[in-house]
């Protein structure tokens, strides 16, 4: 606990701000039906208004609350990325350590169709899946997650193999160890700092990713509140001048920056060196 | 060598010198309060441990920190020149022209974007001292008194086309391109073979005197610093511990330090009654044939090791001495032939061997940072095989890793419940030792288990395996490279050669009566710590 | 020298398989569409003569290989067939918004290329002063903003409040060479913020990588000079790994331009794919999809194929 702390108090000024971006943002999630004024879904006034005491930012296209919308968008946005991010990764990586370990024919195969994946631009892929599957909640996190998958699985699978290398995992094969303790035991605790960092990577990515799709129409359909589709609807009000619908993007762009501040400085630590 | 002809004008003066190092918790000493005179001519061994500061003060002679280093005090004066106060243009050129380096492995600091006479003429034309067909037909001459094979066409090859015993003569010569007055060697001979390291040290002597040039000769290997130096520092954590004569030091060192330097060289094994020739061997290989994919590494190997006997397996790189530990494991199979193991085959493959096969084979390893997972702690290290293989849990089991941690001597408070990165190499390597004895094994193969360590730790090393074999009658295969390692610990010597055994017998006969060629010259290419060492096996190959 | 003419013929193989794979992938995907094609066209209310025929007229009756095969077999020939949803020759309309595309892309990477190996090369000499650290700062910030939001700040500052360019860039090939590179602006200054930061991060690893080298070392023990450390010795190690970046980023200027395209509405590639998908227009989805993944395989395998021969090491084979 003293070693965390010391860490923490040795965090740059970036990372304090990543992180203190993050819990609030974590809070309001959390809380959003607290702190929200008005329902997610509720029409409260006519469309279009201006910010004001009654609703803080104005209102939308619909005449929803703006602000209530922005804070059930963090709910929405952020947990659904996360979930597809999770889901990524727990596939992507015992994959990538299962090829690493095992090696020869499991490693070429899972490799090669990994390779044909990463070899189809992302958001093509999404957006071919998204006519395939049709676009629902389900069916994006399942797309992101099968695109995901394959990144995950590549970082997974390169450092698993530098630890694969080692002594310690010769001596635990010629001791008889069987594949659960080798990956579970011998190499996860190895590459466990990595995925940490690439975690957060990921989640900036499939949270931008996710955010394009919404904007696109593809993603999370309307009425539920997302960052992503919020400014695609009031767009138009751009062209007048206003703001308000850019504070959806902005937030996106600073949970985004938080996160990556965050693990910038841990990948600092974790690489032991400034550089 | 000389001592005549010697002027006695000082070429570099360095004193009361400390330079420190950035680390995690701030900054490290790497060099103490040290003073240095060289001579013009003269050849100045530095020797020491890993850490010691040899390279940093080598780097320092030439007024050069690497990154992240700086100089805290004293001065370094070379003819003259201050070269802490002078500016960065002065001590640029300087370097290269008056003052030479040639690094440890010459097949990463050669660029591989350029062939190795453009690299070798760039100082002399960059720096204006010749032109560019002078520096070419120069850089030819040089390589002819490196005595590199077809000196007119090496040059003009790219670095990762040439070997490594070629490329440092190649890098010598580059030093030599504008004759400069000082050249820096930092351990020019450490990643060669011992055969090829002969040939090396004696282009490197004969140049260096030809040219009169001074040097400073960077090694952690006394018999070899032995033959190219006329006095020796011995350093240790940055600091001097003495320095002296080379003769003097070798036949008086004044510092108990000092002769840590051999400790490995002055073990010996008990000499022991041959072994029953009637007892069945615990290991025994038989006529093994082992490949990688298509290139045929190992051909009919047949060697055989009984309990309480250790057989020491030598060669030098691609021998395939590694490769028989592999197939002894089950990690390779054999092509052709068999492994026996008291007298019944093996499984060729380890995943086909039984629970009990794989317990009585046990491995150490050469590099103690990497044969420990360093996410568990001594506990789990030592534990799991005790809980694998004897099922032993709880409270038993934790006494029978106390009583293992006593064995290697180590204090099982203190240690059991520490981290591999919380230890000492030695320190490892004992926690590998009890790792493989927490099998109760009757067989360990030790792979260059001491190669990765400073001699005084070796040797502790060695002492302890040598009394774990005692108490548990264990048969031990030793791989090694070091023919002192051999006279230390091993009953029997098996000496491979690109793949073939191509002589064995007991270690004294085969030592003292080599009956093979490649033995011989393998013997005879190991520094003795004699400074006429490398005058006698010039002599001997000018005439043989 | 034989060695790597294999290396460059097995990358070549491989990234044509994978076109073919790929290509497999999107047709089988629209296989795969729940229901059947002719009756989501035509509509619940269609009788099963009219599904019938249209069926044949579409060759659904067909076995899915030869469909495949006969598919594979037009697209080589350029005919994609025809849209679903206005029934004109996919290939009449992949021509203009594929020369538009490939517009904005050049004009992006043309500023963008330069400009972020300047900064890369800078930050790298110039490690851990304030400008590379500043450097460091912007570039990690403005790889974390989504391409949307870059380009409504643009359109607000640059077009609403003050009008200097149009926030819609609609363009045809009637107009002047500077009248398209006028109205695509902020679309290509969008994409050019965008990649910058990531290329010139990349850019700045590979050299500090490279000097970090022992050959770089003994160049500047050798006593020769930091701009030529820099530019004989580190510069030519380094050139794989960023040409190697910078085709990574070419890949991602045609790839990524469909956001942006939407935003300013662009007469590309992407604001096609993105109107497809939202009509549900298979036909065009799938033609659109394997343009878009053969030019990203085909940048990919470019960069392999640089970093192979710009080796050292490889080209100068025994």
């Amino acid at each position: 606990m003293r070693d965390f702390l010391q860490t923490l108090k040795s965090a740059p000024p970036t990372a304090w701000f990543g992180m203190a971006v993050i819990a609030t943002m974590a809070l309001v999630a959390v809380f959003a039906p607290l702190i929200a004024p008005y329902g997610e879904t509720q029409i409260v006034g006519a469309q279009y208004e201006p910010w004001s005491e009654a609703f803080l930012l104005g209102t939308d296209n619909l005449g929803r609350d703006m602000f209530s919308r922005l804070v059930f968008g963090t709910r929405n946005t952020v947990g659904l990325a996360l979930l597809a991010t999770a889901i990524a990764f727990g596939i992507g990586s015992v994959l990538g350590i299962v090829a690493a370990v095992l090696g020869g024919l499991v490693d070429r195969i899972l490799s090669r169709i990994i390779d044909i994946i990463m070899a189809i631009p992302s958001l093509i892929l999404a957006l071919m899946l998204l006519t395939i599957v049709g676009a629902s909640i389900a069916s994006m996190i399942f797309v992101i997650a099968l695109i995901y998958v394959a990144p995950v699985f590549r970082l997974a699978r390169a450092s698993a193999q530098s630890v694969v290398v080692m002594d310690y995992i010769e001596a635990a094969r010629l001791r008889g160890e069987g594949l659960g303790w080798l990956v579970v035991k011998e190499v996860l605790p190895n590459i466990a700092s990595t995925l940490v960092a690439e975690f957060g990577l990921r989640f900036c990515f499939v949270f931008l990713f996710i955010a394009a799709l919404s904007f696109l129409g593809l993603g999370i359909q309307p009425p539920t509140a997302d960052w992503g589709s919020m400014l695609k609807e009031n767009a138009t009000l751009i062209s007048f001048g206003d703001i308000t619908p850019l504070l959806p993007a902005a937030a996106i762009a600073l949970l985004t920056v938080s996160v990556n501040f965050v693990v910038d400085w841990m990948l600092h630590r974790s690489s032991g060196l400034k550089d | 060598m000389d001592g005549g002809q010697k002027t006695n004008s000082l070429l570099l003066t360095i004193r009361d010198l400390s330079i420190e190092g950035r680390s995690s918790n701030g900054w490290t000493r790497l060099v103490d309060s040290i003073d240095l005179d060289l001579h013009r001519g003269e050849v100045l061994g530095l020797i020491g441990e890993s850490g010691a500061g040899k390279s940093t003060l080598g780097l320092a002679s030439m007024g050069y920190t690497r990154d992240g280093c700086r100089i805290v005090s004293g001065s370094i004066r070379f003819d003259g020149l201050d070269l802490v106060g002078c500016g960065e243009r002065v001590r640029q050129d300087l370097r290269g022209k008056r003052i030479a380096y040639v690094a440890q492995s010459a097949a990463a600091s050669f660029n591989p974007a350029y062939r190795l006479i453009q690299q070798h003429c760039e100082v002399p034309v960059v720096k204006g001292v010749m032109t560019s067909a002078e520096a070419q037909a120069d850089a030819i001459e040089l390589y002819t008194k490196m005595r590199l094979p077809t000196p007119n066409e090496i040059g003009f090859r790219y670095p990762h086309q040439v070997s490594g015993g070629q490329l440092q003569r190649t890098m010598t010569a580059m030093a030599m391109a504008c004759r400069p007055d000082l050249i820096i060697f930092d351990e020019p001979t450490t990643a060669l073979d011992v055969t090829t390291q002969v040939e090396v040290l004696a282009a490197i002597r004969n140049i260096v005197e030809q040219f009169g040039t001074a040097a400073i000769y960077i090694s952690h290997d006394l018999a070899v610093v032995a033959q190219m130096a006329d006095r020796i520092m011995v350093l240790k954590n940055g600091r001097l511990v003495e320095v002296a004569e080379t003769r003097t030091m070798l036949a008086a060192p004044r510092e108990d330090y000092t002769k840590s330097l051999w400790a490995v060289r002055t073990l010996a094994r008990e000499a022991e009654a041959p072994s029953d020739a009637g007892a069945t061997p615990v290991v025994s290989l038989c006529g093994v044939d082992a490949a990688y994919g298509s290139a045929k590494v190992l051909h009919d190997v047949s060697f055989d090791i009984h309990s309480g006997r250790t057989v020491a397996v030598v060669g030098e790189s691609g021998s395939g001495k590694s490769t028989v530990a592999r197939v002894i494991s089950g990690l390779l199979q054999p092509t052709r032939g068999e492994v026996r193991f008291e007298g019944r085959a093996l499984a060729p493959g380890y995943l086909a061997r039984g629970r009990d096969d794989l317990r009585h084979v046990q491995m150490i390893y050469q590099m103690p940072d990497t044969a420990l997972n360093p996410r568990q702690t001594i506990r789990d290290i030592i534990g799991r095989p005790v809980e694998f293989y004897l099922g032993l849990k709880g409270r038993a089991k934790e006494e029978r890793i106390h009583a293992l941690l006593d064995q290697i001597e180590l204090d099982p408070k203190t240690y059991i419940d520490r981290r591999p990165t919380e230890l000492s190499g030695g320190q490892k390597q004992r926690i590998g030792i009890a790792r493989a004895l927490a099998a109760e094994p009757k067989f360990i193969i030790c792979d260059e288990v001491t190669s990765a360590l400073d001699q005084l730790v070796a040797a502790g090393i060695l002492k302890l395996l040598a009394r774990v074999q005692k108490e548990f009658d264990l048969a031990l295969m030793f791989i090694t490279h070091d023919l002192a390692t051999v006279k230390a610990v091993a009953d029997e010597v098996v000496v491979m050669q690109q793949g073939r055994v191509v002589e064995q017998g007991p270690v004294g006969t085969v030592f003292s009566a080599p009956a093979n060629d490649y033995t011989k010259r393998l013997l005879e290419s190991v520094p003795e710590m004699d400074p006429e060492w490398l005058d006698r096996q010039i002599g001997a190959r000018r005439s043989a | 020298m034989g060695k790597i003419w294999i290396l460059v013929g097995e990358r070549l193989a491989l990234g044509l398989v994978t076109l073919i794979v790929v290509s497999a992938l999107i047709f089988v995907g629209v296989e795969l569409l729940p229901g059947d094609l002719a009756q989501q066209i035509l509509g619940q209310s269609a009788t099963p003569e009219t599904v019938a025929a249209f069926r044949r007229e579409l060759g659904l009756d067909q076995p899915a290989v030869y469909r495949y095969l006969h598919w594979l077999a037009g697209v080589a020939h350029g005919e994609f067939g025809n849209s679903l949803a206005n029934g004109r020759p996919i290939s009449d309309l992949l021509a203009v918004r594929l020369k538009n595309t490939l517009f904005l892309a050049s004009f992006a990477a043309a500023i963008s290329v330069p400009t972020a190996l300047f900064l890369g090369v800078m930050a790298a000499l110039y490690r851990n002063s304030i400008f590379d650290r500043l450097c460091n700062v912007v570039a990690l910030t403005w790889v974390s903003l989504p391409e949307f939001f870059v380009a409504y700040v643009l359109v607000l500052f640059l077009a609403v409040r003050v009008a200097l360019f149009p926030a819609i860039s609609s363009i045809d090939a009637e107009m002047s060479l500077a009248e398209m590179l006028y109205r695509s602006f902020l679309p290509a200054l969008t994409l050019m913020l965008v990649v910058i930061a990531h290329m010139m991060r990349m850019t700045r690893a590979a050299i500090i990588n490279v000097l970090a080298s022992p050959y770089v070392e003994m160049a500047r023990l050798k006593g020769l000079s930091r701009l030529r450390v820099v530019l004989f010795h580190a510069l030519p190690n380094a050139l794989a790994p960023i040409i190697n970046v910078v085709a990574l980023n070419l890949a991602y200027l045609v790839v990524g331009v469909v956001v942006v395209e939407v935003v300013f509405v662009y007469p590309g590639l992407g604001q096609l794919l993105v109107d497809a998908v939202t009509n549900r227009d298979v036909m065009v989805v799938q033609s659109v999809g394997l343009v878009f993944a053969a030019a990203y395989i085909l940048l990919n395998l470019l960069a392999d194929i640089l970093s192979i021969v710009t080796n050292p090491r490889l080209m100068n084979q025994r």
